[in-house]
């Protein structure tokens, strides 16, 4: 047994059983860390200390037989957007470099709660903006099948992580992309949940009427079983739904028969890269064989979901960035005379250049003369997106389309054209937008061998069907790698 | 050209920013390629279309309720530490740059 190899139900009746503790598992995945994570830079601080208690309480449940919760001894890795008593929390950003929580993400809560093991917090975009991981204010995060490419972003330790046996699991936050991007780039099961379907309490804020939390994982069932954990109403965050949450794990195995799967040709169009439609109409292929059926359907707004996008999550993001003010928590520059200046220069030295990039359009487009010819058009144009939806999921139960344009692509390549790096999520935003599900699971590889992902998207809360459209494919799905 | 060079440094004082010389031009120069970019909403007729802030009260809520009533299971009543207790004044201090243990310290306010 490779102790970094497990997947989660694999990881927690090994510990059951006690053919290895939570503490061997836990250190395999340090020893691993220490021996890989220097070429890569998924993780940006370990908590070792935090984890190695956990890990005792739960080897003590199983010395004492007692049944292990769903994650007992499970190691994971928490996106530094979450925050972590006692652990420092970054967001990727100088501005929160020495940041320590006086409190918990609720997400963090429930997996430890579930028995997870949290090895440390992973590397990110500044404050979950970008598509590359190269925004973090620390160190980029490498893809580990191919170091000279980027892991994705915003969640690119996260799921570098994940593919490089770093963790078994991951929370990553999805905002435009950020989970599902990241998943398809590095080979691995991204989720993002309906908006609502996790409480957002204690995430650090980006564009809060966009923001998920959610799992990146090995395989369909260990995102599922992370889903479980972390859904559910939570006081702490009014937007979380009063709605129940469905064993996830419970309908994977039921056949996708019947299901109706919907594909929009506005997912196929211009800016697809050959090997990706390739990769996902073959894909598609493997759902009809499976019984699914496939109707077209028709998204006729999607092309202008980036703009209406980059309009209300910098306009979101405009607001709630304006809390780092060098004052309570955040980074303050040194040598300041006035108040304004402190505000300035903390913010000017806090910042890197396209978190102020967003800030700067943010603010743009909700002042005084602009309000209504941008952020007020974007928001009606969301509704559009949001109808395009409702539409499409009276016909069908699913609908599939690639993750992202290309695989990854090089360090540098889009860093200085931020239009480009943007287009990168276009086939993601939508779902942000709209509030429903989706995930990002493997489908194949390129000639290079890097890995595509294939989406699949759901009706809001409906997380269910779209687990079981993925869990199906993957059984049959054959990846070369 | 949409946005000027005065535009940008009335935008980063509206966002307290100070930007160097070097960043105000690369600034003029990204927000108008991703404002072209944008003006591609202005091809859709939005004259009889909801604007959506927020999923909340669309999806996963009662649509024959009203108003605030969608909401009302996040209801609660309004007491001293309901939902959490509130932070001891030496953990709200323990991230600040600077404090004195009672209070936040910044540059004297009043400027002239």
């Amino acid at each position: 047994m490779v102790l970094t190899h497990l997947t989660i139900d694999a990881a927690r009746s090994a510990v059951q059983e006690r053919q290895t503790t939570a503490l061997a598992l836990a250190e395999a995945h340090y020893a691993r860390i220490q021996k890989e994570d220097g070429q890569i830079g998924a993780y940006l601080t370990l908590c070792k200390e935090r984890a190695l208690e956990q890990a005792d309480r739960i080897d003590r449940m199983a010395a004492e037989g007692k049944p292990l919760p769903p994650l007992g001894g499970v190691p994971v890795g928490i996106k530094d957007v979450m925050s972590t008593r006692g652990v420092r929390t970054t967001a990727g950003s100088k501005s929160l470099g020495k940041y320590i929580p006086p409190y918990d993400c609720t997400a963090v809560l429930r997996m430890e709660a579930a028995g997870a093991v949290i090895l440390g917090k992973t590397n990110c975009d500044e404050f979950a903006m970008g598509s590359s991981n190269e925004n973090s204010a620390f160190h980029p995060v490498r893809n580990p099948r191919d170091l000279n490419r980027v892991p994705g972003g915003s969640s690119g330790g996260s799921a570098a992580a994940v593919a490089a046996d770093l963790a078994v699991a991951a929370l990553g936050s999805d905002t435009g992309g950020s989970i599902r991007q990241p998943a398809s780039f590095c080979g691995v099961v991204g989720l993002m949940p309906t908006y609502g379907r996790v409480s957002r309490y204690g995430l650090i804020a980006f564009a809060s009427s966009l923001d998920h939390i959610g799992p990146l994982a090995k395989t369909v069932k260990d995102a599922a079983i992370v889903l479980r954990t972390i859904a559910g109403r939570d006081p702490m965050d009014s937007t979380s739904a009063d709605l129940p949450v469905p064993d996830y794990t419970a309908g994977l195995e039921r056949s996708a028969r019947g299901l109706k799967v919907g594909v929009a040709k506005e997912y196929f169009g211009e800016g697809l890269d050959d090997e990706v439609r390739h990769a996902v109409e073959s894909a598609i292929d493997k759902l009809k064989s499976l019984g699914c059926e496939v109707v077209p359907v028709s998204l006729p707004h999607t092309r202008y979901a980036i703009p209406t996008y980059y309009l209300i999550a910098t306009a979101e993001a405009s607001s709630n960035l304006a809390r780092y003010d060098g004052v309570r928590y955040s980074y303050r520059a040194a040598g300041v005379k006035s108040l304004s200046e402190m505000y300035r220069r903390s913010r000017d030295e806090g910042f890197g250049a396209e978190v102020k990039r967003r800030i700067m359009l943010g603010t743009y487009a909700l002042s005084a003369g602009y309000y209504d010819a941008y952020y007020l058009k974007a928001q009606k144009v969301r509704t559009l997106l949001a109808r395009d939806f409702e539409d499409a999921f009276r016909q069908v139960d699913a609908i599939v389309t690639p993750t992202s344009p290309t695989a990854a692509f090089r360090l540098g390549e889009k860093s200085n054209d931020p239009l480009a790096m943007y287009l990168a999520d276009i086939y993601t935003v939508t779902a942000d937008l709209a509030g429903i599900p989706g995930i990002s699971i493997p489908c194949g590889v390129t000639m290079d061998n890097l890995p595509i992902g294939l989406q699949i998207l759901g009706k809001h809360f409906d997380e269910a069907t779209i687990l079981r459209v993925a869990h199906a494919y993957e059984q049959v799905a054959q990846i070369g790698s | 050209m949409k946005v000027t060079e005065k535009d940008v440094t009335y935008v980063a004082d509206l966002a307290n920013l100070e930007l160097s010389g070097e960043e105000r031009v690369g600034m003029v120069r990204d927000l108008n390629s991703i404002l072209d970019y944008i003006e591609m909403l202005n091809q859709l007729d939005t004259s009889n279309v909801e604007p959506m802030a927020q999923v909340s009260d669309r999806y996963g809520v009662d649509q024959s309720k009203q108003g605030s009533e969608r909401f009302a299971y996040a209801n609660r009543e309004d007491v001293i530490e309901g939902l959490r207790k509130s932070l001891s004044q030496e953990s709200a201090l323990a991230n600040a740059p600077d404090g004195d243990g009672t209070f936040f310290r910044v540059p004297k306010v009043i400027e002239r």
